[in-house]
Order: structure tokens, then C-alpha cells, then sequence
């Protein structure tokens, strides 16, 4: 009796949460990964698809078995308990083919995973040093260098301003890059562990002080592009975005001109003291 | 078996004039198994609260972007003791006490075979969460460079930093002498017949977690070691100035790190495979197939750590191994749940509280193992990593997985330890709550990590707005629902309605032949196990 009150109650819970849910459909909800724009991110969005699909075609299966048997398999329908147990054909069964399902997965992921790690022939590359709490960004072809910090205002932070558009998410300086060309990016850090991360670009990088790791992308689409630290760096590790902008080529080369001038790397070989 | 029981009760009678001592020096000088379990489970209790406390603050400051209630290195210092709370100081010992409580029970032991080791390695624990705890009010604050203490951020600690590396040090001590002495208690005090592939699977599950306990403590102990060291001592283990690496924290971190997850799971493993086929009324399905899974997932454990590891720049064939060894672990993990969902198919079910939680287990552990599939193919952990996709994966693990099962031995056992029935209808509100206030609280952390949400940063970007929302007020949901919990435990210690032996009508094993409550001592004569 009180059970079902329950489960009545409950029922109602997740009815209204629902309401509540489809009520809120037209706001900015984020359900899912980015395809992004380049073709490496387009396969791991493919690849992340592929995987949660069959993840949710076995738990039908498993989760269908289970509630059939909640419902009909219960004593208070008056069923005897069968008393059955051990069927050596239906154990190797459901052992070998989740064994054939990973195999099936781990072939299109293994491709991807090489095509990632290939970064040779690169156009252009850029070193990327992780500080506490902002990142600087070395074009090793060209003489530029340039610390990107966080611009939104503290006021909007401490809740004294309104929050713009791109709270968190803007800088002084962005890293400006080429669509087109294939991009090397070193990533390295001065201080602690930082990790560079740019969802869009499908693009995750740790960046460890001694160590310096190597990544690639070719982005397609002229765009501005946002991401975060996402290796707990300390106090400020929320507050030290990455802006990426992706212009043409003959837009890329005019900024690179003009950064010349205004921007010469000012970054020596025993770190950013210069600053 | 119940013919078996009778000379034990007759021992235990007599023994009990001779019992425990009165007052507050039977729970400090106690060498009894039933009396340490009780203080670790009250232990465990106690820390769950104060982890969870912990928690709500992170919650409360994620409620809305902007900084409101918590600055940011306050709020580094929460997410950092949530978890080593939660894991060291709730989920580890809250098993260990299940162990001290049920093991010697359910093999027809009169103790474990090493008591007063037993109430050391109790003991140690208080002393080490007062000294972790305390750094809060040190300068500069208690730890905030994550519960994985990755340096060198980790060595940026303030005056709490030795202190943490020594409560580390205390809690795996306790956490090894727990484990060596359930390893001699179920390997030398089995009663007569009690074989190893008829004991049940709750210790068969704590005799493999054991094991890896003892693998991976030490060398817990000697990172953290090495960290100390390298701050206090001038060495550059994990330096990179002095020739050192810190990558090779992470690695060594990870190896214990790694196993450590399965010593949190594979004991609720245990839990709800007495519990499903008790409420089935049918036997479990594949018994040996069980063992052979949970042996299997712990060797694998041990070489699959760098999946935590994927971004920090691996050789190619390092990732590669390191993907192929993680997705193998989903194979033994099917062969449990299909076996959970066989042995509910075409049984005689009732749903009475601990069948409940024991149902929410399999779904939500096995959704928890959904993410961690798609967390181990590594193009697309590079996407997930480090993000609330992480954390929602972890967390359907650990609260639905691992506490959602110690809920439901809680509500199992506890007739047979106080000898009181539980209140079943506040047990029963207990449960939908959960239920509900779990799937909300992290559910939706799946769609924030994958739009993009970093992990452990106290302020985000107003497209996360929404769904944080919606994740702090289903914290707050199921953090309070749990006092319900603890009124109903309180409630049911002080008294109730008399439970009988076997409690449950479709229980088996020997905990179950003995009287509900049993005698200080039980199993002083063997029983003999056909």
C-alpha cells in the first residue's frame, strides 16, 4: 500500500521534473559534444556517437531483461521461484560477444588515435606555456610572443556587473591561426601542470614543466574558438581561458605583420621574467 | 546448518557474563569483531556526513556562475577533502567494518584471527581524519591541489602539507593491517566444509580486495613519500629542474590509484550479490563465473592505470595498450550484471528496502560503467577528460555504485546486528529520494562535461548555468535525504519490532542461522558446513 503511494509520489517527481525540463528546451542547453571543425574532431564526435550508441542498445537489452522480470517475476504475482543456475553455452556467450563489440570499437578508435599522433609536416608551430594564471603563446616560425590573460572584469565575477556574453571565456590576446594549414602545437609549462584544451579543435593537451608535448590540428571554418585549463593549476585554474581565432590565410599573414611590430617575442630561453 | 549453531549459542551465552567491558573502554580497548565493525560503520557514518557536508559547499557555490559564497582556494580545499574523505574516511572503511562485522559470521569464525591488530587499525583511523581535518585551520589552509596531489602544484601546500602526507601514511597502514588480517581470517579460520568455492561472495570479493590492498598501499605510501622528500629534503623525484619527472607521480599515483577503484567496488559487488539472490528467492546464477570475473577485473585493474593518464603525452603505443587493457575490463564487468539480471529472471521477487538499493545498484553502476566504456577509448577521452563527464562517470561508480550498495547491506544486516526491524516505509521514502535526488545531481553533469565544463573550477561560463542548477539541487535533495537514513539506523538501534533469525525469508548462509541479535561471541565451536 504505502508502496505504491510511493512510487505514485515519485511518479509525479519525475513527471514535473520533466514539465520543468521540456519547459526549459528553448534556453541554452548544451546536451552534447561538439562535432567541431576539424576532421580529427569530426571523428572523435563520430567515434563518441558510435560508442553511446551501443551503449544504450546493450542497456535496452540488459535493462529491458530486467524490468520484464521486475514486472512479471515477482511473488506477489504468485510465481514460484524457478531454481536454475550455471549454463556454461550462456556464459560463454555473453564473454565472447562483448569481446567481438570492444573489437568492433577499438578498430575506428585505433585509427583515430594514429591520425592524431601524426604531427609531422607542419605549416606552422606554436609553443604553448602554461603560468599560473594565464598562457603565453610562441610562434616559432615568425619573431612573435604574447601573454593571453583573462579579460572579463573582476566586477562581473564578484557578481557587482552584469555577465557578458563570454564570461570567463574572452582574453586580452587571442591566439590567432590560419584555417587551412596544418598547426603544430607544443605545450609546456613553466610552473605546475596546466592542460590546454580546445573542444572545438578536439584538442587536449597537458602541459608539464620540463616536458614538451607535441599535438596538430587543421582547422576548416574561420571562427573564434573558446576553451579552458583544464588541469587544476591552483587558486586561478577557472580563471585562465584559451581563445583561438582562425582567420584566412591573407588575414593571418596581415596579423602577423602588425604583431611583429607591436608584439616581438619577448619570451627568453630562461622563461618569462622579461614580462 | 541450524543444528550446527546450537553449541555456539551455548558458548556464547557463557561468555557473555564475561563480555565487554562497560562504558566508554569497551569501544577503546575492544578486540571484538562484531564491536570494531560497529565503530567503523559509525565511523564511516560520521565521515560520509562530513564529506557530504563538504560537497554542498561545492554544490552551493556552483549553484550560479559568478564567486558567492567561497572564494576559490576555499573552494579547491572542499573538492580536495570531499574526496579524500569520502574515499579514505566513508566508502574504505564502512567495507572494512562490513568485513569485521559479517566475514567471521558468514565462515564460522569466532573472530578475526588477529583482534587486537583489528582494533589498532580501527583506531589509527580517528587520529589520522583529526590531523587531515585539522589543516583547515593551519595557515594557508588545508590541501587544495586535489585528492591526487599531483605535483608540483601539491608541494604549493601550505603548512598542511606534511600533515596530509602523514595521514596518508596513517590511513594505509590502517588500510594494510585490515587487509592482511582479513586475508589470515579467511584463509585459516573457516569452519570444517566451508571450502573456498562454497564461501559466499562477499568474501570472496573482500578476500581478492584484500589482496589488492595489500598491492597497493605501499606504494601509495611511497609517492607520497617521494613528495615529502622532494619538498622538505631537496630531492627531485618529480622535478624537472633537478632531472626528475613529474609524470611519474602520476604514474606511480595511478598504479595505486587505479586498483584503489575496484577495492571501492568490488566489495559492493560482493553486497549485492547476497542481496539479489536472497530477494529472487533463487540462487545466484553463475557462482564460479562471479569468482572468476571478480579475480579477473582485479588482475586487469593493475595494468590499465595510465587511462587516467591519456593527455599527458604518451607514446602511441602506450596509449594504445593502455585503451585495449581498459575496454577488456567491460567483459568480466558484463558477466556480473548479466548474472545479477539472470539470477532476478524467473525468481520470486519482493522489493523490501535493501532490494531496492540493490536493483538501483545494478542500473546505475551499470550506467557508471557506460561512461567509463566510452572514457576508455582514448580519442574521445581526450574529449572527456578532465571535464564533468569525469565526474559524473566516477560518481555514478561511487554514490549509486559503492554507497548506494553499503546502503543496502546497512538496511540487510542491520535486523541481524541489532535484532530490531528497520522502519520499511521510511526505508522505502529513503530510497525514492535517493534514487531521484542521485540521478539529478549527476546526471546532468554528463551534458555539462561533454558541452565543455572543465572539472574543479568554482566559477563557469553561463552556458553551464542551467544544468548546474538543476545538479545542486538534486546535491541537496539526496545529501538531505540521507538523514533520513540516519534517523531510520538510530531508530532502529534503540528498538523496533523483533527481527527473527533468518530475517529474510529467502536468506542463506550461517550469519543467518545465529540469533538476531548475536551473542558477543558466536562460532566459538566450529559449525559444520555440508
Amino acid at each position: 500500500m504505502t508502496t505504491s503511494r510511493i512510487a505514485h509520489a515519485c511518479g509525479i517527481t519525475i513527471g514535473g521534473a520533466l514539465l520543468v525540463w521540456s519547459a526549459g528546451a528553448h534556453a541554452d542547453y548544451a546536451l552534447n559534444m561538439t562535432p567541431g571543425v576539424t576532421a580529427i574532431s569530426r571523428d572523435v564526435y563520430n567515434l563518441h556517437m558510435l560508442i553511446f550508441w551501443i551503449c544504450v542498445a546493450i542497456g535496452a537489452g540488459v535493462f529491458g531483461v530486467m524490468f520484464w522480470s521486475i514486472y512479471h517475476h515477482r511473488k506477489s504475482r504468485g510465481v514460484v521461484p524457478a531454481q536454475f543456475h550455471e549454463s556454461t553455452l550462456i556464459e560463454i556467450v555473453w564473454t565472447v560477444v562483448p569481446m567481438l563489440i570492444l573489437v568492433a570499437m577499438a578498430v575506428p578508435a585505433t585509427k583515430t588515435l594514429i591520425r592524431m599522433a601524426d604531427a609531422r609536416d607542419a605549416d606552422l608551430t606554436i609553443k604553448v606555456t602554461g603560468y599560473q594564471w594565464r598562457w603565453h603563446y610562441q610562434y616559432l616560425n615568425e619573431n612573435i610572443g604574447f601573454f593571453s590573460t583573462l579579460s572579463t572584469p573582476v566586477a562581473q565575477i564578484h557578481n557587482d556587473a552584469d555577465k557578458g556574453e563570454h564570461y570567463l571565456l574572452e582574453v586580452d590576446q587571442r591566439m590567432v591561426v590560419p584555417v587551412g594549414k596544418k598547426i603544430r602545437v607544443l605545450t609546456t609549462a613553466a610552473d605546475v601542470i596546466h592542460s590546454w584544451w580546445v573542444p572545438t579543435l578536439a584538442l587536449k593537451k597537458d602541459a608539464i614543466p620540463g616536458f614538451i608535448n607535441e599535438s596538430w590540428t587543421l582547422i576548416d571554418k574561420p571562427g573564434i574558438y573558446r576553451g579552458q585549463c583544464v588541469e587544476l593549476c591552483g587558486k586561478d585554474h577557472g580563471f585562465m581561458p584559451i581563445v583561438v581565432e582562425a582567420l584566412p590565410e591573407a588575414e593571418f599573414k596581415q596579423w602577423v605583420e602588425k604583431m611583429k611590430v607591436s608584439n616581438p617575442n619577448t619570451l627568453t630561453a630562461s622563461g618569462g621574467k622579461t614580462l | 546448518m541450524s543444528a550446527a549453531a546450537t553449541p555456539a549459542l551455548d558458548h556464547s551465552d557463557h561468555d557473555h557474563h564475561a563480555g565487554p567491558s562497560k562504558g566508554l573502554m569497551r569501544w577503546l580497548v575492544t578486540t571484538n569483531h562484531k564491536d570494531i565493525g560497529t565503530l567503523y560503520l559509525l565511523f564511516s557514518l560520521t565521515m560520509f556526513f562530513i564529506g557530504g557536508a563538504f560537497a554542498l559547499v561545492i554544490r552551493a557555490e556552483l549553484f550560479q556562475p559568478g564567486l558567492q559564497i567561497v572564494n576559490p582556494h576555499f573552494f579547491n580545499q572542499m573538492t580536495t577533502l570531499h574526496a579524500l574523505v569520502m574515499v579514505f574516511g566513508a566508502v574504505m572503511p564502512a567495507f572494512v567494518g562490513l568485513a569485521n562485522w559479517l566475514l567471521p559470521m558468514m565462515i564460522g569464525a569466532p573472530d578475526m584471527a588477529l583482534p587486537r591488530m583489528n582494533n589498532w587499525s580501527f583506531w589509527i583511523m580517528p587520529f589520522a581524519f583529526t590531523l587531515l581535518l585539522s589543516t583547515l585551520f593551519t595557515a594557508g589552509g588545508g590541501p587544495a591541489g586535489g585528492w591526487t596531489l599531483y605535483p608540483p602544484l601539491v608541494l604549493q601546500t601550505g603548512e598542511a602539507f606534511p600533515f596530509v602526507i602523514l595521514a596518508v601514511h596513517m590511513l594505509g597502514v590502517s588500510s594494510i593491517m585490515g587487509a592482511i588480517n582479513v586475508i589470515a581470517t579467511i584463509l585459516n579460520l573457516r569452519a570444517p566444509g566451508m571450502t573456498l568455492m562454497k564461501m559466499p561472495l562477499f568474501v570472496w570479493t573482500w578476500l581478492i580486495t584484500a589482496f589488492l590492498l595489500i598491492a597497493v598501499m605501499p606504494v601509495l605510501a611511497g609517492a607520497v613519500t617521494m613528495l615529502l622528500t622532494d619538498k622538505y629534503f631537496g630531492t627531485s623525484f618529480f622535478n624537472a629542474g633537478g632531472g626528475g619527472d613529474p609524470v611519474l607521480f602520476q604514474h606511480v599515483f595511478w598504479f595505486f590509484g587505479h586498483p584503489e577503484v575496484y577495492i571501492m567496488i568490488l566489495p559492493a559487488f560482493g553486497v549485492i550479490s547476497q542481496i539479489i539472490p536472497t530477494f529472487a528467492r533463487k540462487p545466484l546464477f553463475g557462482y564460479a563465473s562471479m569468482v572468476y570475473a571478480t579475480a579477473s577485473i582485479a588482475f586487469l585493474s593493475f595494468i590499465v592505470w595510465a587511462h587516467h593518464m591519456f593527455t599527458v603525452g604518451m607514446p602511441l603505443a602506450g596509449e594504445l595498450f593502455f585503451m585495449y587493457a581498459t575496454m577488456l575490463i567491460a567483459v568480466p564487468t558484463g558477466v556480473k550484471v548479466f548474472n545479477w539480471v539472470s539470477t532476478m529472471w524467473r525468481g520470486a521477487m519482493t522489493f523490501e528496502t535493501p532490494m531496492l538499493f540493490a536493483i538501483a545498484f545494478v542500473i546505475l553502476f551499470t550506467i557508471g560503467g557506460f561512461s567509463g566504456l566510452m572514457l576508455a577509448i582514448a580519442p574521445a577521452d581526450f574529449q572527456y577528460h578532465d571535464t564533468y563527464f569525469v565526474v559524473a562517470h566516477f560518481h555514478y561508480v561511487l554514490v549509486p555504485g559503492s554507497v548506494f550498495s553499503l546502503i543496502a547491506a546497512a538496511y540487510y544486516w542491520l535486523p541481524k546486528w541489532t535484532g530490531h526491524m528497520y522502519n520499511e516505509t521510511l526505508g522505502k521514502i529513503h530510497f525514492w529520494l535517493s534514487v531521484v535526488g542521485v540521478n539529478v545531481l549527476f546526471f546532468p553533469q554528463h551534458f555539462l562535461g561533454l558541452a565543455g565544463m572543465p572539472r574543479r573550477i568554482p566559477d563557469y561560463a553561463l552556458q553551464f548555468a542551467e544544468f548546474n542548477m538543476i545538479s545542486s539541487v538534486g546535491a541537496f535533495l539526496f545529501g538531505l535525504s540521507q538523514l533520513l537514513f540516519l534517523y531510520n539506523v538510530i531508530q532502529t538501534i534503540r528498538g523496533g519490532a523483533k527481527a527473527t533469525d533468518q530475517v529474510w525469508e529467502g536468506a542463506h548462509g550461517l550469519e543467518w542461522t545465529l540469533p538476531s541479535p548475536p551473542p558477543y561471541h558466536t562460532f566459538t565451536t566450529a559449525p559444520e558446513v555440508k
